[in-house]
């Protein structure tokens, strides 16, 4: 990468950590792309379906009738998308969506482990547990 | 309306928004929220939930093509995804609890400081700033490739930014927005982190705050399917071919356009929100 060498000192005085850093924004940024496209994927799929059977009801969305939906509860979406249900698998892409970001913070937990970076390991690892309260309401039903 | 031209329609809408925010760089779900509450008629919860997950597929999908770019700051996002994702959750909260014509004048005034944040000349940042202890305690320094190399920076007012970016989760969880600008608000101006590492590193940071309020949203059935799926699959193809026709380039007259776009939003959403229509 140094093809020339600087007479001034380096500007950072560890520059492998840094290179580190970048091969694993590298890694993230694949699963973050191919997390989104998996979900794209299953959300136009169950999109098809939904709109086969429902594409010409009405769509009226004036009243919120979500406190209701069964597709508020992991459970709810896992037992809907099993019964082939077009609304039940597109909200299983969605959760496949949500479930991407937090899949890049538990590799990034890893990563700053590999690099024995504990401090950050700690701070990753908090940024998890509020993600886990934030979903807990979801699963726990 | 029929569900089919009902999806249609949004799936164009929200690809309009995502081309026209990824161009612009102020993001799509400022206008996604406004276009399905304002001409669609959308309840407003249904709206911000939809919002919300398509503000996940834009900032994941575009993270690849930024990653490569070398300017994202791991340890900066990381650190401050603590406070985003706190405060997205305290605003996913303070939703269910405030009407939803509150929500809609809160959104109205977030769309008019957003607007203004993106035409005002950018106040340069002072130099040669001593180095902050807390800043070197948590390795929040990095450097950046330049034209002329690479190029030292230092972090500064690190409990200043954490409190905006606080501030940022609380919004994006209230609103179902990334809140993108007061991400970068608060790194470039308040921490004074370089503009381009800013940007990156926010949009880093924008899928993880969003992922934390989307929990509560969907606990409380804001995220519907068949709304959250037309607006996310036609933002994330319209903020993907916005990032494939503009790399580098920002067109300036384009953001004009986009931000007087924003501010009549803006004023619609305060007008219907005290006049209790949204």
């Amino acid at each position: 990468m140094n093809s020339t060498q600087n007479p001034q000192p380096p500007a950072s005085p560890q520059p492998a950590p840094k290179w580190n850093d970048q091969r694993i924004e590298l890694i993230i940024g694949h699963l973050l792309r191919s997390g989104v496209l998996l979900s794209a994927a299953v959300v136009i799929f169950g999109g098809i379906v939904y709109l086969v059977r429902h594409g010409h009801s009405i769509a009226d969305y004036r009243i919120f009738h979500g406190d209701i939906s069964p597709l508020r509860t992991l459970p709810g979406i896992f037992h809907s998308t099993l019964e082939f249900s077009g609304r039940g698998i597109i909200q299983f892409g969605l959760l496949l969506l949500i479930a991407t970001p937090i899949a890049r913070v538990i590799f990034s937990a890893v990563a700053f482990a590999i690099e024995r970076d504990y401090l950050y390991v700690a701070f990753t690892l908090a940024v998890l547990a509020v993600l886990a309260c934030s979903l807990a309401g979801a699963a726990l039903h | 309306m029929s569900v089919l031209l009902f999806t249609a329609l949004i799936l164009l809408g929200s690809f309009l928004a995502g081309f026209l925010g990824s161009l612009t760089g102020l993001g799509g779900g400022v206008v996604i929220v406004p276009l399905l509450a304002l001409v669609f008629h959308v309840d407003m919860r249904y709206a911000i939930g939809a919002s919300l997950v398509s503000v996940i597929a834009t900032s994941s999908g575009a993270a690849a093509a930024y990653v490569r770019e070398g300017y994202s700051n791991m340890r900066i996002g990381m650190f401050l995804e603590i406070a985003t994702t706190i405060g997205a959750i305290a605003g996913a909260l303070i939703a269910a609890r405030v009407s939803t014509s509150t929500i809609a004048i809160v959104f109205g005034f977030v769309l008019l400081y957003s607007a203004y944040l993106s035409v005002r000349a950018q106040p340069p940042h002072p130099v040669n700033e001593p180095q902050d202890r807390l800043a070197r305690f948590l390795r929040l320094d990095g450097d950046y490739p330049t034209p002329q190399g690479s190029e030292h920076y230092t972090v500064h007012r690190i409990p200043l930014g954490f409190g905006l970016m606080f501030g940022a989760g609380t919004l994006s969880g209230l609103l179902g927005i990334g809140s993108g600008a007061v991400k970068v608000l608060a790194m470039d101006q308040a921490m004074r982190i370089p503009f381009k590492i800013s940007t990156t590193t926010s949009n880093f940071m924008i899928g993880v705050t969003a992922a934390a309020s989307a929990g509560v949203y969907l606990a409380r059935g804001y995220i519907d399917p068949g709304i959250a799926m037309p607006v996310v699959l036609g933002a994330l193809a319209g903020s993907m071919l916005g990032a494939k026709v503009l790399v580098n380039a920002r067109t300036r007259s384009l953001r004009f356009v986009f931000s007087a776009v924003i501010v009549a939003l803006g004023f619609e959403m305060i007008f219907n929100g005290f006049t209790g229509r949204l």
